[in-house]
C-alpha cells in the first residue's frame, strides 16, 4: 500500500451526533434540530470539509423511548432532496431502508435525488429489524399485512431491490427524447425499456417513469460487516462500509472485502471501501478533551466507543486519519462525529485544510466558471457508465 | 374587500396540453431542477398559493406501445417538492402521490418531512387506482377491489392524520439542560384497525406546522365528492364553465355541513388553462397556434383510437372520422390514464355530428373536443373572467395549468396577476407563512377521535 496516497472523506449525520447528549451542546440548535437551515449548514460544513458525501442516517424504527436521545427523525430522502439544490460538489446519500420499501419508488427517488443535485446522488441500501427480535416485530406492524422475516431473507430481497433499482436506472437509455416534430414522436420508445424483473418476494413490470439521471447509475453504498450483506454488498455495491473495533481488525476486515471482491469478478478499482471512524474534535488537544467530559457529564457516563475512532485537537487528529488510513488500506473514512456542529466547524476550519496541505485529501477543487459540475461518481473515479439496454444493442 | 380568489401552479405534464416542439423545449426540460425551480419562483413571484405536481406510476401505452407522442417521463413528486422547499419560501408545495400503491406510514412521514422542511408549505392531493397496470410496478399488484378505492382513500388519509397527530402538541422539550428531549409519554402509539389499513406505528416526527398537510382530492363522482367532503381541505375540480362549476361548487360546498365543516373549509379549485394576447384577434390567433401544436397529427389520431378502441392508423387525420363504429365491447386498447369515454357510441355520434355540421376533419374535431382553453383573451378579459368566475361562486381560484414548460407562467404573473390585484380579489403579499393561511383553512386540531386511538408509550414496542 502506497503511504501517502490521498484518501476519501465521508459524513454521516443522524440525530445531532452519534453521542446521545450531543443535542446538549450549546452549540447544537436542539430546537431546530427539524429545520432545513439547520441541515443546510451542516452539509455546508460538510462540504467545505471537502467530504466526498454525507451519509443521512435513517431507518424504518420508532422513536427511542430514551427521552434524553433525540426521538425525531426526518425521511431521509426528503432532507437529500432539500439538500440537492443548497449545495454544489458534496454527495449526498441517504440511508433508504428497501424491507417494507417499493423498489419502483426507491429508483425514482433516488435518481431525483441525482436530478436535483446534479449528479451528486447515492443510496445506502439497508434493511428493517429481522424477525425474532422485538424490533422487527414492531417494525413490520407499521406497514399493513407485513411481517418480519430473518436476515438472510432480508438481504436475499436487498440484492433483488438494487438489481432492480439497478435496471430502473437504465430503462431509459441516455439519448431516449428524441423530440422529433417531424415524426410526432418525444421518445423513441425503442429506448425506453420495461424491466420485467420477477423475484422471489416482488416484481416489477414496466420501465423507470423518470429519464436517466446525471450519473446514469447513482451510487451504491452498502455495509459490509453486518451479517449476510457482505455478498451483497460484493455483487452490487460501488462503495462498501465496515466498522471495526480497531484498526487491526479494520485492517483485516477490509483485506476479507477486497478479497470477496476480488473473488466476484469484478476491478478492484470499482469498489471502495471506507471505514467508519467516530470522531469528537476540538481545535486543540484542551478544547476535545473538554468537550468529551462535557457530553459525558451530560450523558451522566462515560462515552464507550463503538469502534475505531478519534478523540483529539486538530493537529493530531489530521495525523491519527491518515494513519488510520495508512494502517487499514481502506480508500477513505466515512467520519461519525459524536456531535455534529462542533465536529464538522473544526474538520471543516482546521482538520481538512491539514489532511490538503500534506496532499491527503482527495477532495473536489472548488470550481468557479460555468464548467459543469462533478457528480459523485466523478469524486470516487467511477466512470459515467452506459446503460445495459444501450450496451445490449 | 371582494371575495379573495386563490390561484395555483400546475407543473405542465404528461399530456398533450404541454407542447414540446417550442424551440425552447429541450430533452432535460420536463426533469431539471431548473425548469421546477423557474415555475416555482415564478409562482412565488406571483404570490400564488402553491405549485402542483402531478405522479407517475407507469409509463402510458396505447395499443400495446407506449404512448410517444406527448412529453414522456418525469421525476419523483415527493422529492422534487423537497428539494424546492430550499428555494422557495412562501409558496406551497403540492403534490400527487397514490394511496393505493404507498403505505400510510410512509405517506405521513414523507409529508411530515416535507411540511417540517418547508415550515409549513406541504400539501398531498390523494389519489387511488385499482388497475393491475399500475400494480404491476408494485409489490401487492393490482390487488385493490375497484368499489374500495374511496374505501382505501378515507382510511389512508385518517391513518395519516392520526400519524401526524401521534405527538403531543407540546411534545418537544429540547431542554438540554434536564436531558429531555421529548416529554415523557407524549409520543402515542397509532393503531388504525381498517379493514384495508391495519398498522400499528409510533411515528419518527412531531407534529408538523402545519398540523396536518393540506389535503387536496380530485375525485368526480358521487363517492369523490362525499370524501372531499369529508376529508378534503381543496378540491381539484375540472368544472370549467361557469354553470357547471356553480353546479359543482354547490354540490360539494353542500355536503359539508353534514360533516361539522363550513363551506370556507374546503376550496374549489378548478385547473385552467389560459391564453393571453394584446387584442382579442392576438389571442385567438395564439390560441389557434397552440391548438395545433398541441394536436398535432399523432395526437389527434390516438385521441379518436381512444374512443374508437381500435387501431386506425389507415386513416387520414385530415380527412374525415371513421365510418365504422367503436368497439365497445373489446378490452381497452389504452392503459395508464383514466378513460374519457362512458358512452363511446353516442359519443362518436356526437363527434360526427359535429364534424359533419360543421365539415371538420379528425384533427380539426379533436381541436375543438379537447383543445379548447379556460380563458382566452387580453390580460384585463382574462383577470375579469377568473373574478367573475370567482365572485360568482363557480370557484374558490384555479389551478393553472401552463402549456409550456418552464415559462408558460411567466406572462400570467407579469401581466394578469397586477389586474387581479388591482381589483383587489387577490394579495398582493403573503400574509402568512404557512399553505393553510394562504388558503384561509382553519388549524388543523388534533382529532379528538384519533387521540382516543393513541397509546402513551409502552416500552416493550419501543425496545
Amino acid at each position: 500500500m502506497s503511504e501517502s496516497r490521498p484518501f476519501h472523506l465521508a459524513v454521516e449525520l443522524g440525530g445531532a451526533g452519534r453521542h446521545p447528549a450531543a443535542w446538549r451542546l450549546p452549540d447544537a440548535d436542539a430546537a431546530g434540530l427539524l429545520t432545513a437551515a439547520h441541515w443546510a449548514e451542516l452539509v455546508r460544513r460538510s462540504e467545505r470539509a471537502g467530504a466526498a458525501f454525507v451519509v443521512l442516517a435513517d431507518s424504518v424504527a420508532p422513536p427511542s423511548a430514551a427521552a434524553d436521545t433525540v426521538q425525531a427523525r426526518l425521511d431521509a430522502t426528503g432532507v437529500a432532496a432539500l439538500l440537492g439544490p443548497l449545495t454544489s460538489r458534496i454527495g449526498i446519500v441517504p440511508v433508504v431502508p428497501v424491507t417494507y420499501a417499493e423498489p419502483f419508488h426507491v429508483a425514482k427517488a433516488v435518481a431525483t435525488v441525482d436530478l436535483v443535485s446534479q449528479g451528486r446522488a447515492g443510496w445506502q441500501v439497508d434493511v428493517a429489524a429481522p424477525a425474532g427480535t422485538g424490533a422487527g416485530d414492531v417494525q413490520a406492524a407499521q406497514f399493513h399485512g407485513r411481517s418480519a422475516v430473518g436476515s438472510a431473507a432480508q438481504w436475499r430481497e436487498a440484492a433483488d431491490v438494487i438489481e432492480v433499482v439497478r435496471r430502473l436506472w437504465d430503462s431509459w437509455e441516455d439519448d431516449a427524447i428524441v423530440l422529433d416534430a417531424a415524426t410526432d414522436r418525444y421518445i423513441d420508445r425503442d429506448r425506453v425499456h420495461d424491466v420485467a424483473f420477477t423475484g422471489t418476494t416482488f416484481s416489477v413490470a414496466g420501465a423507470s417513469i423518470t429519464p436517466r439521471s446525471p450519473q446514469g447509475q447513482p451510487l451504491v453504498v452498502v455495509r459490509g460487516d453486518v451479517p449476510y450483506a457482505l455478498g451483497v454488498a460484493v455483487a452490487g455495491a460501488d462503495v462498501i462500509r465496515i466498522a471495526a473495533r480497531d484498526v487491526k481488525e479494520a485492517s483485516a476486515l477490509a483485506a476479507r472485502v477486497r478479497a470477496a471482491v476480488a473473488g466476484s469478478g469484478r476491478p478492484a478499482r470499482s469498489v471502495k471501501v471506507l471505514l467508519d471512524v467516530e470522531t469528537l474534535l476540538g481545535r486543540d488537544e484542551a478544547a476535545a478533551r473538554e468537550r468529551l467530559a462535557e457530553l459525558d457529564r451530560l450523558a451522566g457516563r462515560p462515552y464507550e466507543p463503538s469502534g475505531v475512532h478519534v478523540v483529539a485537537g486538530a493537529e493530531r487528529a489530521a495525523d491519527a486519519l491518515a494513519d488510520v488510513v495508512d494502517l487499514t488500506g481502506v480508500d477513505g473514512l466515512v467520519l461519525q462525529p459524536l456531535a455534529h456542529a462542533g465536529d464538522l466547524a473544526v474538520l471543516a476550519e482546521e482538520v481538512s485544510p491539514r489532511l490538503r496541505e500534506q496532499g491527503r485529501l482527495a477532495d473536489l477543487p472548488a470550481k468557479a466558471g460555468p464548467e459543469a459540475p462533478r457528480t459523485l461518481r466523478d469524486a470516487f473515479g467511477l466512470d459515467r457508465p452506459l446503460s445495459r439496454y444501450t450496451l445490449a444493442r | 374587500m371582494p371575495k379573495q380568489i386563490h390561484l395555483a401552479a400546475h407543473f405542465p405534464g404528461v399530456n398533450h396540453h404541454t407542447v414540446w416542439t417550442d424551440p425552447s423545449h429541450r430533452p432535460e426540460t420536463q426533469t431539471a431542477f431548473a425548469s421546477f425551480e423557474h415555475l416555482a419562483r415564478t409562482a412565488e413571484r406571483g404570490k400564488l398559493d402553491f405549485l402542483f405536481l402531478a405522479e407517475g406510476l407507469r409509463l402510458r401505452e396505447q395499443r400495446g406501445q407506449l404512448v410517444d407522442h406527448d412529453v414522456v417521463g418525469r421525476p419523483d413528486t415527493y422529492t422534487v417538492l423537497a428539494a424546492l422547499a430550499g428555494v422557495t419560501t412562501h409558496l406551497g408545495l403540492a403534490g400527487t402521490i397514490n394511496a393505493t400503491f404507498n403505505e400510510p406510514y410512509e405517506l405521513a412521514r414523507q409529508f411530515a418531512t416535507l411540511d417540517h422542511l418547508s415550515a409549513g408549505r406541504a400539501a398531498w392531493n390523494v389519489v387511488t387506482s385499482s388497475d393491475a397496470f399500475h400494480g404491476a410496478n408494485f409489490r401487492r399488484g393490482g390487488y385493490l377491489d375497484h368499489a374500495d378505492r374511496y374505501e382505501r382513500a378515507r382510511e389512508v388519509v385518517e391513518a395519516a392524520r392520526a400519524l401526524w397527530d401521534a405527538w403531543a402538541p407540546d411534545a418537544i422539550a429540547a431542554d438540554a439542560a434536564a436531558g429531555v428531549y421529548a416529554r415523557d409519554r407524549s409520543i402515542g402509539l397509532v393503531r388504525t384497525g381498517g379493514r384495508l389499513v391495519d398498522i400499528e406505528a409510533r411515528p419518527t416526527l412531531p407534529r408538523s406546522p402545519q398540523g396536518h398537510p393540506v389535503i387536496l382530492q380530485a375525485g368526480d363522482s358521487d363517492a369523490g365528492r362525499e370524501l372531499a367532503a369529508q376529508v378534503a381541505d381543496a378540491v381539484f375540480s375540472r368544472h370549467g364553465s361557469l354553470e357547471d362549476g356553480q353546479a359543482f361548487y354547490a354540490d360539494v360546498k353542500g355536503r359539508l355541513a353534514r360533516y361539522g365543516r363550513s363551506p370556507e373549509d374546503l376550496k374549489i379549485l378548478p385547473g385552467a388553462s389560459f391564453v393571453l394576447g394584446d387584442t382579442p384577434a392576438e389571442a385567438e390567433e395564439r390560441l389557434r397556434e397552440i391548438q395545433h401544436q398541441q394536436v398535432r397529427p399523432a395526437v389527434a389520431r390516438a385521441f379518436v383510437e381512444q374512443l374508437w378502441n381500435r387501431d386506425l392508423s389507415e386513416y387520414d387525420v385530415d380527412g374525415p372520422l371513421p365510418e365504422i363504429d367503436p368497439l365497445v365491447e373489446a378490452p381497452s386498447i389504452t392503459q395508464g390514464r383514466a378513460s374519457f369515454f362512458k358512452d363511446p357510441l353516442a359519443i362518436a355520434a356526437t363527434w360526427r355530428a359535429l364534424s359533419e355540421e360543421k365539415g371538420l376533419s379528425i384533427r380539426e374535431l379533436v381541436i375543438e373536443v379537447v383543445g379548447r382553453q379556460s380563458f382566452v383573451g387580453t390580460p384585463q378579459h382574462v383577470a375579469d373572467e377568473i373574478d367573475r368566475y370567482v365572485q360568482s361562486d363557480a370557484s374558490d381560484g384555479f389551478i393553472l395549468v401552463p402549456h409550456l414548460t418552464p415559462h408558460g407562467l411567466d406572462e400570467f404573473v407579469d401581466r394578469v396577476v397586477p389586474l387581479l390585484q388591482e381589483r383587489g380579489s387577490f394579495r398582493t403579499e403573503y400574509t402568512g407563512t404557512t399553505l393553510r393561511e394562504h388558503l384561509g383553512l382553519p388549524a388543523a386540531d388534533r382529532f379528538g377521535s384519533t387521540l382516543d386511538d393513541v397509546d402513551a408509550p409502552d416500552e416493550a414496542l419501543t425496545a
